[in-house]
């Protein structure tokens, strides 16, 4: 690849990399801290691309000393078009259910549990409230009416579940915690869809086939689909 | 802009070939069609993707391929920043810092310049991808060999961000930051000695450019940071691929039988963190989660893991030659189990 040739791949990785974390797209991938940092290496591939690009010009305008064609450059650029196409055409979506049911709930116990607000129903968070339920024994959550989001996940029994995949630095790294569903569950689930379920706490339990690890029940009382929200993980344990 | 004599042809033409299905790689590299068409064979090829791209996007909708994706885009989006800074770093010390000052500046025993190279890596925040284009420039720069691998080692392990996620993730034992952070120091210390002793100058790839290359210093940053961009990154890819290709494939439940026998859950552990190429700064999270094993276990993923995986051996492959890779790799991978198990017997 010639240095043309690279500075647009440049120019269009950085341009990608500035769209990705300009849209909210990048959260798909990676935590949001990340953001300042992917605005800026984008810039940076950005004005390299137009540097390279300008000291070809004048290069070019300059008399021709023998340059360049001695020098093979690395063929293992061209590489760098695959992200690039799977980032501007494809844009996967975050990771979902066939992702959650083959990894084994990733629930730790909760440093301290913050005092709810009196809210009713009372906004909870997938992971916040299976915390609650596992190492808590429930105390601040039951006889409380609850509303957890999640995404519907279904395991290979076809028994259903909501998940929010935990995140810490990218999606490589991600990992589910699960709550099981009970009660006025709705009868036909698509896997992936998005939930707002309104439920309270049961003190039932069970273990994740995939690791033995505790995933508590939700007593289920009514669910509506919603839009994915705008960060598919939860980032609670980066602060 | 001349670079360099052209490589001798054994290992420079055998490392570019490394990346396998280079889309519109072509074969025979005829030096002067080549200048010609590689902008050519890109419009055509961006043009075919556009398209295409109905048909590849139904291809690639299996719920197995939705998720090899996300895992691919989502390391690489997240190594990219860093691979930038460490490129514009190595960039800066290539062309702005002189050779004398790292004369000055390391003890001129080798064996003294590797640990305090070592402590050193501690002050380059950021993860693995960072420190592998500064360690290129830092030879290139005329830095023993062995110092320079001592960096490259310790760097991503012990510097505070990562010691920081450590001690997040490990809230109730601190005593797995001061564990990671001494068996890291003694590897890598103990790899750059090693190097000293063993190491041979011809397994390095020569430098891949001379210092100056012509232009002023302006061009000259900026070109290295082109090739550095384009090549490491280049590299960065095979890397993400392949763990995207583990973590979509391969079964999480073996994990939880290598668990039972101590023997076995250090090297599942040890080969786990060589195939998952996690973010240093993200690791921790993940030995954390593994609850079912020992923490001498835990601290072996957490040593090897940033010294040697799949994406770092791609990339050291890139930047110092495939001859050093292939001993390196297996020597950093030995002593990393070796020196967290003993750190792990006398701290955990």
């Amino acid at each position: 690849m010639n240095r043309q040739a690279q500075s647009v791949v440049m120019f269009l990785v950085g341009a990608a990399l500035l769209h990705a974390g300009l849209s909210g797209l990048y959260l798909r991938y990676v935590k949001a801290a990340l953001q300042p940092l992917l605005l800026a290496s984008g810039a940076v591939l950005v004005v390299t691309a137009l540097m390279t690009l300008w000291y070809e010009r004048r290069r070019r305008h300059a008399p021709e000393e023998e340059h360049g064609h001695a020098h093979r450059e690395p063929r293992v650029s061209w590489l760098l078009v695959l992200p690039l196409f799977a980032l501007i055409l494809v844009a996967p979506p975050a990771l979902g259910s066939y992702s959650a049911v083959r990894t084994g709930t990733a629930l730790q116990k909760p440093y301290a549990y913050e005092a709810l607000p009196k809210s009713d129903p009372l906004p909870l968070s997938v992971v916040d409230y299976a915390g609650r339920a596992v190492y808590g024994h429930g105390r601040s959550i039951a006889g409380r009416r609850l509303r957890i989001t999640g995404f519907v996940a279904l395991d290979r029994g076809g028994a259903p579940y909501l998940v929010r995949m935990a995140l810490n630095c990218c999606a490589a790294d991600a990992q589910p915690v699960k709550i099981a569903l009970t009660g006025h569950v709705p009868p036909v689930l698509e896997p992936d869809t998005w939930l707002e379920v309104t439920g309270a706490y049961t003190a039932r339990q069970t273990r994740d086939p995939v690791n033995n690890g505790p995933i508590p029940y939700l007593d289920v009382t009514g669910a509506r689909p919603v839009p994915t929200p705008h960060d598919p993980y939860d980032e609670t344990w980066n602060q | 802009m001349a670079i360099t004599r052209p490589a001798p042809p054994g290992s420079a033409h055998a490392d570019e070939r490394s990346g396998p299905g280079a889309p519109a790689g072509g074969p025979g590299p005829e030096r002067d069609g080549w200048h010609l068409t590689s902008p050519v064979a890109l419009t055509l090829l961006l043009l075919v993707v556009v398209v295409a791209q109905g048909p590849l996007r139904g291809a690639l909708s299996a719920p197995v391929m939705q998720s090899w994706m996300t895992v691919f885009v989502a390391v690489v989006v997240q190594a990219l920043p860093f691979l930038v800074l460490g490129v514009l770093l190595s960039a800066a010390i290539a062309v702005f810092v002189p050779p004398s000052f790292f004369a000055r500046a390391l003890p001129s025993r080798p064996a003294l310049a590797v640990p305090v190279a070592g402590v050193a890596g501690a002050v380059l925040p950021g993860c693995e991808c960072a420190s592998v284009p500064v360690a290129g420039a830092l030879v290139r720069r005329g830095v023993t060999p062995a110092a320079a691998i001592a960096f490259l080692l310790s760097a991503p392990a012990i510097n505070p961000i990562v010691l920081t996620a450590t001690a997040v993730a490990f809230p109730r034992d601190p005593e797995m930051v001061l564990a990671r952070f001494a068996a890291s120091l003694l590897v890598a210390c103990a790899m750059g000695w090693l190097w000293q002793r063993l190491g041979r100058a011809d397994w390095l790839r020569p430098p891949a450019r001379a210092s100056h290359e012509g232009g002023g210093k302006g061009e000259a940053f900026w070109g290295s940071v082109r090739h550095d961009v384009m090549h490491a990154g280049g590299f960065l890819v095979v890397g993400a691929m392949a763990a995207a290709t583990l973590k979509a494939v391969a079964p999480a439940s073996w994990l939880r039988t290598a668990a039972g026998n101590p023997f076995v859950a250090v090297l599942a552990l040890a080969v786990l963190a060589v195939l998952l190429s996690i973010c240093s700064e993200a690791d921790a999270f993940v030995a954390a989660s593994l609850t079912q094993f020992s923490p001498t276990a835990k601290l072996v993923f957490l040593v090897v893991g940033p010294m040697i995986d799949l994406k770092l051996f791609a990339m050291q492959t890139g930047t110092f030659g495939r001859r050093f890779a292939l001993r390196f790799a297996p020597a950093t991978f030995v002593l990393a189990v070796l020196g967290a198990v003993l750190t792990g017997a006398v701290l955990l």
